[in-house]
């Protein structure tokens, strides 16, 4: 039983990365249709971001994340100008083409400058190191703040989209751009916005991650990018809960897998929930069959 | 007609003999060394991938991303094979046996994935690829991740020739056939060709096992050429840099993707020692062609040996004009 709560609480602290990680990709999905396989990168290079204020500028934890999420911001509109903004009306095989491309170059271009070595995180120290024990659960202070600041980035996400005139706008496009630009909304300023709030979200999780397990390198987000992914279409692709949903039950599913002896096949379990959920109900856990018209 | 129809195969006969034998003297005198050997086999494996992605993906308008994975099966089942029964028997057993399996893996998974529609379709296919990829390096007959070592080799310049052209033929053919025809009414709408009563779900289901199929060619060749395999070569990005052949030559155009083959392989041997850079160069192709040249260098069209008959005055029969009001339009997923 204590085994149990301790995997669910580890499973909490994954699971609130993937989220994150998920917000981006369900955000780009909802408004352009497009699987934007650069947002992993983008959490790549949030977390090297905050290892060189870490180390180099000797900045603490908070400023750091802050910062690493202003950066990404940036490279998350850069993005989305130069490489997508030019194909708006091309075929979608085309645009996902080029979020592949993209993700490459920023892979491969991190690794040209920084190489392909991992390099672990500065320890943390003060407030950071501590842990709380509960009879045999233990839970550390890196987890509690990984939860803390994913619900208040993930709050203050609900309160831009339901709450702000842009968030407002944002929905609006997602459901119909055509119908929303009639009504003298600002289209590609939206998307600008779109990808600048995924971005910023991909580069605190980067943060957290390096902080979390300590080593990073330039293609860490591979992997984590595609099961934030998979978080995506199982809480229903193009749907903020469903993304929030979607990444806590991916990550408490992983670490239950790597518990319970199976962690050699902990990537085959998830990727294979996505195709179980792909064929079974290909709208996600809170989606809704449209029609298909001709 | 019938006579310009044989007149054509016949010099394609000796365009390919010619091929063939220059090639095979250039290596006999050494002038293409071990080394360019290897790109000579990179070229025609790749050749098989991407002409065999491009009748999923280019012609039947499905967006695979998992070729690594029916690559790898083939690689691993002939290396499996070969390992236990070094003789040529073996090899081509083991070609037979890749090639058939990758098919069957093919059906499994495209049965209930090609329900799905474009990008979910390529994640679904990416997720496979994974999956493979990661039993491969958990089971105890592929060695895990440090892989298999010395599978005899079998493969040489001739087999190497023979299989390519045997695949772009066979594809070729394929499409050629009214089973090609309805792959690409597929493509251009599957909506509408479903309601002119083809058997979409059929069409799909057997592009992509035929797809697969020729993968697994290509992965048992690989495998008993470069004589060792682990299941790390077969990842994600093996699969990308399939899918960027195709594309640069364009999706849905056979002698692109053998010129896009051709032409990267060649880039890439040249830009071998700086690894880093060469990705780099491959990504910002990639984006750069996209946004420039989205159709890919050849776009949909095809270099026959008709346009070379055209050119010297000759009529065009009446085959190919059809064709290319069939391919006329942009593929679309």
């Amino acid at each position: 039983m204590e085994q149990l709560i301790q995997q669910v609480i580890n499973g909490i602290s994954l699971g609130s990365i993937y989220a994150l990680i998920a917000l981006g990709y369900t955000m780009v999905y909802g408004i352009i249709k497009l699987i934007n396989f650069a947002h992993c990168d983008v959490y790549m290079i949030g977390a090297y971001v905050g290892y060189f204020c870490m180390t180099t500028f000797h900045i603490g934890f908070i400023p750091s994340v802050l910062i690493a999420m202003v950066v990404c911001t940036l490279l998350g509109i850069a993005i989305e100008k130069i490489a997508y903004k030019p194909l708006r009306n091309a075929t979608r095989i085309a645009v996902l083409i080029t979020a592949i491309g993209v993700s490459l170059f920023l892979e491969y271009g991190t690794m040209f400058f920084v190489k392909a070595t991992s390099r672990s995180y500065p320890e943390m120290t003060g407030i950071m190191t501590k842990s709380f024990n509960f009879g045999n659960i233990v839970i550390s202070m890196k987890q509690i703040i990984i939860l803390v600041i994913t619900v208040v980035l993930m709050i203050l996400l609900q309160v831009i989209v339901k709450k702000t005139k842009i968030g407002k706008a944002m929905r609006a496009v997602s459901m119909d751009r055509d119908a929303a630009e009639l009504m003298g909304i600002n289209v590609d300023t939206t998307i600008s916005f779109t990808f600048a709030l995924g971005s910023a979200l991909a580069g605190a999780a980067g943060v957290l991650v390096g902080v979390y397990y300590n080593s990073i390198n330039p293609l860490m987000g591979v992997l984590p990018g595609l099961k934030a992914f998979v978080a995506a279409v199982f809480g229903g692709i193009g749907l903020i809960p469903g993304a929030m949903i979607g990444g806590y039950f991916i990550g408490v599913v992983e670490v239950f897998v790597s518990g319970y002896g199976g962690s050699l096949y902990r990537d085959a379990v998830v990727f294979g929930i996505l195709i179980l959920i792909l064929i079974v109900k290909p709208t996600g856990l809170l989606g809704k069959n449209t029609r298909e018209k001709v | 007609m019938k006579n310009i129809l044989k007149m054509q195969s016949v010099r394609k006969l000796i365009f390919l003999a010619l091929t063939f034998a220059i090639i095979q003297l250039l290596i006999i005198t050494n002038i293409i060394d071990a080394y360019f050997q290897n790109t000579l086999a990179n070229i025609c494996i790749n050749i098989i991938l991407a002409v065999s992605l491009n009748l999923i993906t280019g012609f039947t308008g499905q967006f695979s991303l998992g070729h690594a994975g029916f690559m790898s099966i083939g690689a691993y089942t002939c290396a499996i094979i070969t390992l236990r029964m070094p003789t040529i028997l073996g090899f081509f057993l083991g070609v037979l046996a890749g090639a058939v399996l990758a098919a069957l893996v093919g059906f499994i998974v495209g049965l209930p994935t090609l329900r799905l529609r474009g990008d979910y379709l390529a994640i679904a296919t990416l997720g496979m690829a994974e999956i493979i990829r990661i039993i491969f390096i958990n089971l105890k007959i592929t060695n895990g991740a440090a892989g298999l070592q010395n599978i005899p080799r079998f493969v040489n310049w001739t087999w190497l020739f023979i299989f390519t052209v045997g695949t772009v033929l066979l594809i070729n053919n394929f499409l050629k056939s009214s089973h090609g025809r309805a792959c690409i009414a597929i493509r251009e709408d599957e909506i509408a060709a479903d309601a002119m009563g083809i058997n979409t779900t059929k069409y799909k289901v057997t592009a992509f096992v035929i797809g697969a199929f020729c993968a697994g060619i290509a992965g048992a060749l690989y495998a008993s050429y470069f004589y060792f395999l682990k299941p790390n070569i077969f990842d994600f990005l093996k699969s990308v840099n399939v899918l960027v052949i195709v594309v640069l030559g364009g999706l849905g155009s056979i002698s692109g993707s053998i010129f896009a083959a051709i032409l990267l392989e060649i880039i890439s041997t040249f830009l071998q020692s700086f690894s880093e850079l060469r990705m780099v160069i491959y990504a910002l192709l990639l984006v750069i062609i996209m946004i420039f040249r989205p159709q890919g260098l050849m776009g949909s069209k095809e270099v026959s040996f008709s346009v070379f008959s055209k050119l010297g005055g000759n009529f065009k029969s009446g085959k190919s004009k059809l064709e290319q009001r069939f391919k006329s339009k942009k593929g679309r997923v």
